[in-house]
């Protein structure tokens, strides 16, 4: 079924009796060409562009939970492209260009909002970082402006230029960044795989894999042993725990982010805000709510939850960003396992074994690179050569010492 | 006539307040919905889709319908539950999410176009043509979403935060609530009792039951009193406990003035931690309406909430009203209301067979299945056995049973499970280990049973304590089942809401079901179920109900979401704490900041520190021509600058020197005593960490300095080694980065000027060469320590004095030195003595960079271990063909931008071509023209050769030369003379 | 979250800085064969485990101890903490 506006209109005017689901749940067969572990976005985005792009078949999606049930039901939807890095930046541009025909590809309407994103400069080292980082990016294809303080207060009057610790000197805007509605990007990967052939199979949770002789066979799940030609593991947040069934151990610790979103407002924050010397973003869904994060707990978790002391720092990075803003409630907090690599960057690599594939490591970053990881793990799948933007990826840049640290802080993973 | 006689409001004052501009009056005790209700405002809001108009549909915290804009100007605050606003005097509201008036919204057209809306519809639509999306479609969806607006102006009022301990706290002042707190508070335990109401009581203030024969008020006015004689009691009300955390620690937030009128005399709210040894949740339960077609209308509100009101706030919504329920409970209200003398018109029961407990008809084994009335309901239709008629009534109370209030319990992800005899989510046992629930929040819901299990839960807590306590002697009280029926929606055509402020209706959830969006986070997400303000605490249960029906299993297979804090909303003004503004972070002062204002020095942010950025002088335009002064002033004479900032750390102990030649990549050990030298940090993956210097003081005594940004790491550093690595070395550490001050002494003319202040210490090139150190006194007995050190490149001394001698040092040495031209500089002018000496600074020490690229490479020693030794010998570390290098314009008006990127002059400028960068630039008064540093792939073979210096961002290419990072005596003469 | 110090009681995690996995503590010899490999293992592999996890916090805001927490990582409940110097001695001693 296509979805339109023509088509909304029809089903509206007939009682809405004509709306198909939005995917099948399809029994697992006894065994695929590809078995890809995990239904968040990017076990979907993969799934969908090996099929869509790759022309694989018998391709199967194996979920623990329910479909977007990763960190793509869990974060604060910021989409961009501003790396610094080589190894990054064309990557993520690619991925912004995946965003930008995203929504007419798979007909579905994700709502890719490009309003902006503003990252704040507060000191003169700052600027001049952040100069090399914009024109890294035009050099890599994408776009970026250098603000000075009244270009900021042109866009923004109400922060606080005025009686702030660390005034506001300017910012490097990326006005093709912005957000996208990130269950909608779930949804329209898990339909558009659907409608390819995909099986999508939930409350399928992996419990080991299958290897012999260095080669995977299959995978045992809780709905009985699945045979698979290659395995893609795409389990963020639960990489380590996946992997270590097939005996490996990662650069990876797993770590909780907390994300934040107030009650419903009227809009007043039109795009993205990063502030630059405090742990604080901020933007605003299209419903009104503003959605705001800062920084990791920083210990190791998995308990998908976190603590008082990062919710009162972030709202202090607000309140000392965007002090009008006080009088706006929290609505709910919410905590997401995240894959904090040793090096900041994310892993799309084969793995020992053979026919075991990863796609892990994607700190607090991967929503904007659903598109993107998905296209070039299923290129690796379907082709085992990598895509090229994503060749710096490999699991042994640690070893060798390509190391792609965006931020400089070195093998802690909680300082990315 | 809708307000009733008795209740707890204090009729001898009267208050005056003002909703949509209207003026009303209302009196203590009233909270502003139970104050519009008594004066026949029924509807109060907007809902959040279609716009439907809506009146107050709870008594508390949980209300889904009656937002408001309270207050006005800077203090305006979007979505405040009218059922939770104290009325004052003076008290201004406005309704919100409206076009237009309250009565007459123009995005009620919505409504009319609801088909068009259904469930997920956006995500359908609005796709082509696609540069409409920013355009078009979403500004128009972001205008007519959002519900109440903020000012946007800075929030006035003053916040604090502040931390409890306790032994005991208990969340909720109810029946639960205060038997728990009085049998612990009599143990002696030290016990908090929070409540997020004004008044004590919870339901009880809400119900006629008795206690001991006698009003419950009257109880709890006793136990008042014996509160306040309690010293280890605290009682906080208007206090929301909003959150568990790990091991104890609650997050709360009282509400101190908003009951007043502003501006406030103290804080406006308070934020408390808390952490309990134990704690009792007793936060009660929250009823379930019975969804039929347009429930919504203004009027129709949960039964519970309409005895709230006609019991405690003696208020009615109007004269007749009519009660649908599936439990005994319903009919609690027809009698407390009529008893009032508010007439009945009917009690419809879902329960065929029951009989009415006082004087009023009862319409038994009957549902209501449509309303009407859109301002205000006017009439209900009562179906039974397929027959339907209508009844007249201004008003409908809904009781379809209560939910307990298990949140707090479940923070911690664990999961209700379903009592089916209950017909409730009640806590499961996987909820945090040290906090028991208690009263209607575990489904003990007769007064009875929630003053028992208050007491015992207290018990039983304080056991696990090891305290004895006894259990008090608790009122008679009612102890009745609610003998619930499972009626869970009203079967029909129309829409039934289920999630009122979202507009969630029945058919939402079927279509959910249709699309196979089946899985409960599937339905919330597609539908926005449980997403408003009130977290679905109306709505969840009910709506699981109903899409267990749909597919057949249980409630309980159905799932549940997952409870996350807040409670309810918190303010983020509250949660900042009031470290807003200049208080965001602390403000560090080095110790010559006061002679450095009174110079009129002006001040720049490094990091928590304020440092004098330079010291303009009269006549002086631009701080350009202020930064060339004292640049030049310190190379033809003499420039004084505090660099009290950088990290110094005392490492003494017989291990010392083993120590510091593990922890830095070139060695320590074989320093001399009274000697210094520069040390390159490594992290342990091998890329350079920090440097500073390391002076060697006495055979077991050193004294190491950080870069200013890492003066904290590099200690965290330093211990972790001490501990962690090599914890049978003989060595300790001390931070002492504030207790010397350390002023920069550099130019020609240094010697001379401190020639003047030490106490008779030989300063001769041949007995204090370069790079030596010493302890010594100066200005006749004041203990100092005197490094041989160069920043700038110059004949130069770094000289420390106890922290609070700075001050004065600098004013010293200044006056002595002014015959020698003695001039401060600030850090402006530091950074440009060094950008032409070619010192690494922390824009290329970023964490990216190896020694190799600073031009250290030579300096990782591999005779040793140290740490990062191992790994900077990796292939991509000695692979790094980038290395620093200076750089010039060719055309010397041409400025030199950090962070441009370097090219080839012919190649073509993209990512992969990319040479390298401009870390730092300035310009150089010295050389004439800008300068810069740079790392650039095989940059020592390129010095003399021409490269592009691309900046596109700000449309820039300057062609420059590269050439050695010394623009300054690059031999190094003057540092040793 | 609350650290029960061995010294000082229970602190408030606030006052600590977090490092990570306490394999942290057995930094393989840099002069040893096979320095590179091992290396690599003890900087960047990690076991990373959904429970009970050893772990280093720097008591930054107190005493400056090192400790090694127990500490499930599903539940955060603590097991324990020890003085990491404490630790690193007896896995000294143990080696001579």
């Amino acid at each position: 079924m296509r979805f339109s506006g023509f088509r909304v209109v029809k089903e509206a005017l007939t009682g809405h009796k004509g709306w198909r689901p939005l995917w099948r749940n399809p029994a697992p067969q006894p065994a695929y060409d590809y078995v890809i572990v995990g239904g968040g976005g990017h076990g979907l985005s993969t799934a969908y562009h090996l099929a869509k792009v790759f022309k694989g078949s018998r391709i199967a999606v194996l979920e623990k939970g329910w479909l977007g049930s990763g960190n793509i039901g869990r974060n604060t939807t910021i989409i961009r492209s501003n790396y610094l890095l080589p190894g990054n930046e064309p990557f993520y541009e690619f991925s912004m260009k995946l965003w930008e025909n995203m929504e007419q590809e798979f007909n579905f309407n994700a709502m890719v909002s490009q309003r902006g994103i503003l990252n704040l400069i507060h000191t003169d080292a700052q600027r001049d970082a952040y100069r090399r980082r914009g024109n890294a990016m035009l050099l890599a294809g994408a776009d970026a402006e250098l603000l000075d303080r009244d270009g900021v207060r042109g866009m923004y009057p109400w922060l606080n230029f005025d009686n702030a610790r660390f005034p506001i000197k300017g910012g490097l805007l990326q006005r093709r960044a912005g957000t996208a509605r990130h269950d909608g990007v779930a949804w329209g990967y898990a339909r558009g795989a659907d409608l390819l052939g995909v099986d999508l199979i939930q409350n399928c949770e992996v419990t080991g894999f299958r290897i012999e002789n260095g080669r995977v066979l299959g995978v045992e799940t809780s709905r009985g042993y699945i045979g698979a030609k290659k395995v893609g593991v795409a389990v963020a947040g639960s990489s380590g725990r996946v992997m270590q069934m097939a005996g490996m151990r990662l650069p990876i610790e797993s770590h909780v982010l907390q994300a934040f979103v107030s009650e419903g407002l009227k809009p007043v924050v039109d795009g993205v805000i990063t502030f630059g010397a405090g742990h604080f973003y901020v933007s605003q869904s299209d419903k009104g709510g503003l959605v705001f994060g800062g920084d990791i707990d920083g210990y190791n978790s998995y308990a998908q939850r976190g603590n008082l002391p990062v919710i009162e720092d972030v709202a202090e990075g607000g309140m000392a960003l965007m002090p009008a803003i006080g009088r706006a409630r929290l609505l709910r907090a919410w905590g997401g396992i995240m894959d904090m690599s040793m090096d900041g960057s994310p892993i799309i690599d084969r793995t020992p074994i053979e026919g075991l594939y990863l796609n892990a490591g994607w700190c607090y970053g991967g929503f904007k690179a659903t598109p993107a990881s998905g296209y070039a793990f299923a290129q690796l799948l379907a082709t085992d050569a990598p895509h090229p933007t994503a060749s710096a990826y490999r699991l042994d840049r640690f070893a060798r010492g390509y190391v792609i640290d965006e931020k400089g802080m070195g093998a802690q993973p909680n300082l990315h | 006539m809708t307000r009733l006689s008795g209740g707890l409001i204090d009729r001898s004052q009267t208050l005056r307040f003002t909703f949509d501009g209207k003026s009303y009056t209302g009196h203590p005790g009233d909270t502003l919905a139970s104050a519009l209700l008594a004066n026949d405002v029924r509807l109060m809001g907007r809902s959040f889709k279609y716009h439907r108009p809506r009146g107050v549909f709870t008594a508390g915290s949980e209300e889904p319908n009656a937002l408001v804009e309270l207050r006005t100007g800077a203090r305006q605050e979007p979505n405040t539950r009218a059922t939770m606003a104290e009325l004052f005097d003076g008290l201004s509201a406005n309704s919100q999410n409206r076009v237009g008036s309250l009565n007459f919204d123009l995005l009620a057209v919505n409504d009319l176009a609801s088909p068009f809306f259904a469930a997920g519809f956006y995500y359908k639509t609005f796709m082509w043509p696609r540069a409409f999306w920013e355009k078009l479609y979403e500004p128009m969806i972001r205008r007519a979403a959002g519900l109440g607006s903020l000012s946007m102006q800075a929030d006035p009022d003053a916040y604090d935060k502040g931390f409890l301990h306790c032994d005991l706290l208990v969340i909720g002042g109810g029946a639960a609530g205060l038997a728990a707190a009085l049998t612990a508070a009599r143990s002696g335990a030290q016990v908090i009792l929070a409540d997020e109401d004004f008044r004590l009581g919870g339901r009880l203030l809400s119900e006629s039951h008795s206690l001991n024969d006698a009003p419950a008020t009257d109880w709890i006015a006793a136990l008042e009193a014996e509160f306040a004689s309690l010293p280890n009691l605290r009682v906080m009300r208007r206090t929301t406990v909003f959150g568990t955390f790990d091991h104890g620690i609650y997050g709360a937030v009282e509400r101190v003035s908003d009951h007043l009128a502003a501006p406030f005399a103290a804080v406006r709210q308070t934020l408390w931690r808390i952490t309990a040894k134990r704690a009792i949740l007793a936060a009660g339960a929250t009823e379930r309406h019975i969804p039929f077609a347009n429930n919504d209308r203004p009027g129709i509100m949960l039964a519970g909430a309409m005895r709230s009101y006609a019991n405690r706030f003696a208020a009615s919504p109007a004269d007749r009203v009519a009660i649908f329920t599936n439990n005994d409970d319903g009919h609690r209200t027809a009698l407390d209301l009529a008893a009032k003398g508010v007439e009945i018109a009917g009690v419809i029961d879902s329960r065929a067979g029951v009989r009415a407990l006082g004087q009023y008809p009862v319409f038994a084994g009957a549902m209501v299945s449509d309303a009407k009335g859109r301002l205000g309901l006017t009439r209900l239709q009562v179906t039974r056995d397929g027959q339907s008629h209508w009844l007249d009534c201004g008003a409908l109370g809904i009781a379809g049973g209560w939910n307990p209030n298990v949140h707090l319990a479940s923070h911690h992800r664990g999961r209700p499970v379903w009592d089916e005899t209950l017909l409730s989510f009640v806590p499961g046992q996987d909820g945090p280990p040290v906090m028991s629930v208690a009263g209607a929040a575990a489904g003990k819901g007769s007064t009875h049973a929630a003053l028992t299990s208050g007491a015992e839960a207290a018990l039983a807590a304080l056991s696990e304590l090891g305290r004895t306590a006894t259990l008090p002697d608790l009122p008679r009280a009612e102890d009745a089942p609610i003998n619930q029926q499972a009626f869970w929606h009203v079967p029909g055509k129309g829409r039934a809401w289920v999630d009122f402020q979202n507009d969630v209706t029945v058919k939402d959830i079927k279509l959910a079901h249709q699309e196979n969006m089946r899985p409960v986070e599937h339905l919330k997400r597609w539908t926005t179920l449980g997403m408003a303000t009130d977290q679905g605490k109306t709505a969840n249960v009910t709506a699981l109900a109903v899409m267990a029906e749909l597919t057949g299993k249980s409630i309980p297979e159905t799932g549940t979401t997952i409870f996350r804090p807040p409670y309810t909303g918190v303010a983020l003004s509250v949660l900042g704490g009031g470290d807003t503004g200049k208080h965001f972070r602390p403000t560090r002062l080095t110790p010559t900041h006061d002679w450095a204002k009174a110079q009129g020095a002006v001040f720049v942010e490094v990091g928590q520190w304020m440092r004098a950025q330079y010291f303009p002088r009269a006549g002086e335009t631009t701080w350009r021509e202020t930064v060339d002064r004292e640049v030049l002033a310190t190379r033809a004479g003499v420039g004084l600058c505090d660099v009290t900032t950088l990290g110094k750390v005392d490492v003494q102990g017989a291990d010392a020197g083993e120590f510091l030649n593990r922890l830095y990549a070139n060695a320590m050990a074989s320093l001399k005593v009274g000697m210094v030298r520069y040390g390159l940090m490594l992290r342990e993956d091998g890329h350079a960490y920090d440097d500073g210097t390391c002076a060697r003081l006495a055979e077991d005594h050193y004294v190491v300095t950080t870069t200013t940004a890492q003066a904290g790491p590099v200690y965290r550093h330093m211990e972790y080694a001490r501990q962690c690595l090599w914890p049978e070395l003989d060595v300790q550490l001390i931070s002492t980065t504030d207790a010397w001050a350390q002023i920069s002494v550099a130019g020609p003319n240094a010697r001379a000027l401190l020639e003047r202040i030490v106490d008779g210490f030989d300063l001769s090139n041949t007995a204090f060469p370069f790079m030596a150190c010493t302890e010594l006194t100066v200005c006749k007995g004041l203990r100092a320590r005197l490094f041989r050190i160069s920043f700038s490149g110059e004949l130069a001394y770094e000289i420390a004095v106890p922290a609070r001698y700075g001050n004065a040092l600098m004013a010293q040495m200044i006056e002595v030195g002014a015959d020698l031209g003695a001039t401060p500089y600030g850090t402006e002018a530091l950074g440009v003595l060094r950008i032409e000496k070619g010192h690494a600074a922390g824009n290329e020490l970023n964490g990216q960079t190896t020694a190799q690229m600073l031009g250290m490479g030579k300096m990782v020693s591999t005779k040793k271990d140290a740490i990062g030794a191992v790994m900077s010998r990796r292939e991509g570390l000695s692979a790094e063909r980038r290395i620093l290098v200076g750089l010039m314009p060719v055309d010397a008006s041409q400025p030199v931008v950090a962070g441009s990127h370097l090219f080839a002059p012919d190649a073509e400028q993209k990512t992969e071509t990319d040479l390298g960068w401009i870390t730092s630039a300035c310009f150089s008064p010295h050389v004439g023209s800008g300068i810069g540093l740079g790392f650039l792939a095989d940059g020592t073979a390129r010095i003399g050769q021409e490269i592009i210096a691309a900046n596109p961002l700000q449309g820039q290419s300057v062609r420059l030369r590269v050439v050695s990072p010394h623009f300054v005596d690059p031999e190094g003469g003057r540092l040793r003379d | 979250m609350l650290i029960p110090h061995p010294l000082l009681g229970l602190r408030d995690a606030q006052e600590f800085t977090y490092l990570g996995d306490a394999a942290l503590l057995n930094r393989p010899d840099g002069m040893a064969e096979g320095a590179a490999e091992a290396f690599n293992d003890y900087v960047y592999l990690r076991d990373n485990p959904a429970g009970v996890h050893r772990e280093l916090w720097f008591h930054e805001q107190g005493d400056r101890s090192w400790l090694i927490v127990t500490r499930n990582t599903v539940t955060h409940e603590i097991l324990g903490a020890e003085l990491a110097r404490d630790v690193a001695l007896a896995a000294k001693g143990g080696a001579q």
